[in-house]
């Protein structure tokens, strides 16, 4: 369990991280989503007391990471940035991590393993590719057995057998009790695995609910309803608090009302309908939604004059 | 790496371990051990600690016949078995800066933190664990360097000095106390710097650079200074004699030894106010 409250980040004059107060729950997947830039791998830097933060607090399974006896117990973290020597093999790497616990060496020879690195174990990580050292890394969160598992942008540069793997994974450790904190700045791929959502841009917490709850909220309730008498069912339906749009001819989008509602006033009229469809947005789209105006580098819009 | 997709269950661990000194210590041994650059930087201080004074005594002795009274004054046996170390400590002074500095360039210290977050257990381990080993190996080396040239410059009675004169061993010892404090005190600036490049020259600077740039000075200021600059300091811990503008071993090794004290506590500050 990893609880935030207030927590702020300067560097220099950049704030990075903005008053974040969130808290990730055991049992669950908990995605840390936002654009690029906007803070994620601070909030994890300063989880793990590798940044002292300006201001706020950060406590895991209940203390500062650093005041636990057994730290690799605790949060196993796998950062964006690599933290493993180029010249050490990734055998010898996992084996200094595992002696500061007193690990012995069999834990080692299980995770190389549990990651599928056993050929390549005794290679020195500066030959590795993205993807294996990214099972390299993923091998050294979890030396320790820990309560809380954190992730950082864990997919990149999987192939898409790997990219399945880790969702196994995730949901798995989730499923045993572990509190699993995961970043991405792709919500399709949150979408897969998440079942909580915490939601960042320029450092601060725009969104922290489940997935469901924030695909309804993106999607408000819109229902596309087609029928041949479409302009009579829209004056049916019309109300204070109904918004409907006339997409085009026998096209109707319909905001404010269920799916049942406007079949029921339909029906009373005997007014046919040929479709009749609650629209959801992607969880993609309901992103995009979210952190259109915290986006950390904006790409440049063409105008007409110029694209000409 | 089909296999691993269905066995994603992480193996239970039995029993909880937690972080001692002791621990910390088994793990610096790993990771200096398992880089091919350490293993080479000591096979070549080991080297250069034995041969250059073997060689050294052999064009001595080849050439003794053919010096002049001055020049044959110049050569000191004891001398000859600690020329190694001038160039050595070339070798370990760059290993002390590369073993904190290595994490830092790599991002090695990313994961060293996050598996001691106190911080300073790694510190102390990387300085024991690095000073431990270079006394260990340069101790050997200095008495097989001495030993050695010694035998070969056999045939000259003059060129003859025993280990049991007085302060003659003391200054073999020096040679290696010399070398295992220099490490630990490239180590401290490594610490501080964080920088390979940037670690290299300081040490470079202090050792190779300002001694020579003393002389420049006038002669009573030079006297005044040099002899309490680290790399004066640190010489007359394995020289025979001292002049009046050096140090006495003992005095030159308490000073070394405190500038090896200032410098980790810099360190020390350095590694637990900073951001990682």
């Amino acid at each position: 369990m990893i609880e935030a409250a207030g927590l702020t980040k300067d560097y220099g004059r950049k704030r990075a991280v903005d008053g974040l107060s969130f808290t990730v729950q055991p049992g669950v997947v908990t995605g840390f989503l936002g654009p690029n830039g906007s803070g994620k791998s601070t909030t994890m830097r300063l989880i793990l007391g590798l940044d002292a933060p300006t201001s706020g607090d950060v406590l895991v399974n209940g203390k500062h990471y650093r005041d636990h006896a057994a730290p690799l117990h605790e949060v196993g973290a796998l950062l964006e940035a690599r933290s493993v020597h180029t010249g050490r093999s990734a055998y010898n790497h996992l084996l200094a991590l595992a002696q500061t616990h007193g690990l012995p060496r069999r834990r080692v020879d299980e995770l190389v393993d549990l990651v599928g690195l056993h050929d390549v174990a005794r290679k020195r990580a500066g030959q590795f590719s993205l993807g294996m050292g990214q099972r390299l890394g993923i091998a050294a969160a979890l030396l320790g057995d820990p309560h809380t598992i954190m992730l950082d942008e864990p997919v990149n540069g999987l192939d898409p057998e790997g990219i399945q793997w880790i969702r196994h994974l995730l949901k798995e450790l989730a499923g045993q009790g572990r509190a699993v904190f995961v970043s991405s700045h792709l919500m399709s791929e949150m979408a897969l695995t998440a079942d909580h959502l915490i939601v960042i841009g320029r450092g601060k917490l725009i969104a922290d609910a489940s997935v469901e709850e924030l695909v309804r909220q993106a999607s408000g309730d819109v229902v596309r309803v087609r029928s041949p008498r479409a302009a009579e069912l829209r004056d049916r339906v019309a109300d204070a608090g109904v918004t409907v749009v006339s997409l085009a001819p026998g096209l109707l989008e319909v905001q404010g009302l269920t799916a049942e509602q406007i079949g029921e006033t339909a029906a009373a009229n005997g007014i046919a309908l040929h479709e009749l469809t609650p629209q959801r947005v992607s969880l993609e789209q309901a992103f995009m939604e979210m952190t259109r105006d915290d986006v950390e580098f904006r790409t440049g819009e063409l105008t007409g004059s110029e694209a000409a | 790496m089909s296999a691993v997709t269905d066995a994603v269950a992480v193996p239970p661990l039995p029993a909880h371990g937690r972080v001692t000194q002791a621990r910390v210590v088994r793990s610096e041994w790993t990771k200096l051990f398992s880089l091919r650059s350490t293993r080479w930087s000591l096979l070549v201080a080991v080297l250069l600690t034995i041969g250059l004074p073997l060689l050294f005594a052999a064009v001595t002795s080849s050439h003794w016949g053919g010096m002049s009274p001055h020049e044959r004054a110049d050569r000191h046996p004891l001398d000859i078995a600690l020329a190694g170390v001038n160039l050595s400590q070339l070798a370990i002074g760059v290993l002390g800066v590369l073993v904190i500095t290595g994490e830092y360039s790599t991002g090695m210290i990313r994961a060293s933190l996050t598996a001691v977050p106190k911080r300073l257990p790694v510190l102390w381990a990387k300085v024991g664990v690095f000073a431990f080993v270079t006394f260990a190996l340069m101790l050997p080396s200095v008495f097989i360097a001495f030993f050695a040239s010694q035998a070969i410059l056999s045939k000259h009675d003059i060129l003859q000095i025993s280990i049991a004169h007085g302060g003659v061993a003391r200054a073999v010892v020096g040679g290696a106390v010399y070398l295992m404090l220099l490490g630990v005190f490239t180590l401290a600036l490594g610490a501080i710097v964080r920088n390979t490049a940037g670690g290299i020259a300081v040490f470079a600077a202090i050792f190779f650079v300002i001694p020579p740039l003393l002389d420049i000075l006038p002669s009573s200021w030079n006297d005044a200074i040099s002899p309490y600059i680290p790399d004066s300091a640190g010489r007359s811990i394995f020289s025979l004699t001292h002049g009046a503008h050096s140090l006495a071993p003992g005095p030159g090794l308490a000073l070394f030894a405190g500038y090896c004290a200032l410098a980790l506590v810099l360190a020390a500050i350095v590694l637990v106010r900073r951001d990682a």
